[in-house]
């Protein structure tokens, strides 16, 4: 009688351990998935943010310019059509033969003449317009969509998004854009080239979020 | 001022000039190369093209201390390219020039055309050529020479 009240509490006792154990972990499980979805909200929300930000520079005349969906590249503030009747050239972009790009851009700003230059100057492929034809930029969620396909960019992932620019001479040349001919400095994006990765990488560890929308 | 040792048309040029000092210009006043010729000063009109490493170069706005160790080419020697030589004979065979003032920077266009392209479109010529300005307006004479030059290739 005393041996089988004693089997019944211990095995009452460890009922309720187990249950307790359960109960625990259970909740914990529960509470770290809506910390999780919270975080993904707050992520996503930084992320678009931060896009806009990105997406800020990547309109601006020092980088659109060479993004065109035409056959010519653009030039100054208001984005005119480069002239001397530049063309596009093949899919690299980098002129025709007795007019190529490096005919005129070197690999530094020519300060003297008011030419800007950088490592490799060429335009940006069709694949990565910015713009429609008729010169208009694209919309944020139009420009998102390009840059995070990888059919269409390379094949570059957030971290080689992130990594293109911080340091791609041609993107960091939108930072040094030399002097016009007139001897006056070249406008700079709206923000400072740390600001711009930052941006980036906030928008890349939040999973490269899009717009919604055209 | 700064001193760079130039190779132009195989020959080494020692110059002392500004850095900023466009290549048209050390050409011009202190090799006394007076083949290129100055435009507009801006790369808008093609006058002043030569090849640099042969790349059809605006010379009027690189400045000489961009230039580096690269060979530069000039109207004055492509008659020793054997490209340049069948162009020049074009030139002369469908009487291309009119005043001629344009002609060196045109001949340099059409040699770097037909050195990448030799049998060219109607559009390759258009297109590249397209950034050669000529006021009077031998367009079509430089087609023919070019199309016939292309015939010799």
């Amino acid at each position: 009688m005393l041996s089988n009240s004693r089997f019944f509490i211990r095995t009452l006792l460890i009922g309720l351990g187990f249950t307790a154990t359960l109960i625990v972990m259970t909740s914990s499980a529960a509470i770290e998935g809506i910390h999780h979805k919270l975080n993904s909200g707050a992520n996503r929300v930084d992320g678009l943010a931060a896009w806009e930000q990105v997406y800020s520079v990547l309109i601006s005349p020092r980088c659109i310019n060479c993004h065109t969906a035409t056959n010519y590249p653009q030039q100054g503030d208001d984005r005119h059509r480069h002239f001397a009747n530049v063309v596009r050239g093949g899919h690299e972009g980098k002129g025709v033969p007795a007019l190529k790009c490096v005919g005129c851009h070197q690999e530094v700003n020519a300060d003297s003449t008011g030419v800007p230059g950088g490592p490799n100057w060429h335009l940006a492929p069709l694949s990565m317009k910015w713009q429609d034809t008729n010169d208009r930029p694209l919309s944020s969620a139009a420009v998102c969509r390009a840059v995070t396909d990888r059919s269409r960019n390379h094949n570059m992932d957030g971290r080689a998004l992130l990594r293109h620019n911080e340091e791609d001479k041609l993107v960091l040349w939108g930072w040094n854009p030399g002097r016009r001919p007139d001897g006056t400095m070249r406008t700079l994006p709206p923000l400072t080239h740390a600001e711009f990765v930052n941006a980036t990488r906030t928008w890349v560890e939040a999973g490269t979020p899009c717009p919604r929308g055209r | 001022m700064a001193t760079y040792q130039l190779n132009v048309n195989g020959q080494s040029k020692k110059v002392d000039v500004d850095p900023g000092t466009p290549l048209l210009w050390v050409l011009r006043e202190d090799l006394k190369m007076t083949g290129t010729k100055y435009g507009c000063g801006i790369s808008a009109c093609g006058a002043c093209t030569v090849h640099v490493d042969g790349i059809a170069t605006r010379s009027c706005v690189v400045p000489v201390s961009l230039i580096g160790n690269r060979k530069i080419t000039t109207i004055e020697a492509i008659a020793q390219d054997p490209v340049g030589r069948v162009v020049q004979d074009a030139w002369v065979e469908k009487d291309v020039v009119q005043c001629g003032y344009c002609q060196s920077g045109q001949i340099m266009s059409a040699v770097a055309l037909l050195k990448a392209t030799p049998k060219p479109t109607d559009q390759n010529i258009e297109e590249s050529m397209g950034g050669n300005l000529c006021r009077c307006a031998t367009y079509v004479r430089i087609r023919e020479a070019i199309k016939s030059a292309s015939q010799q290739l």
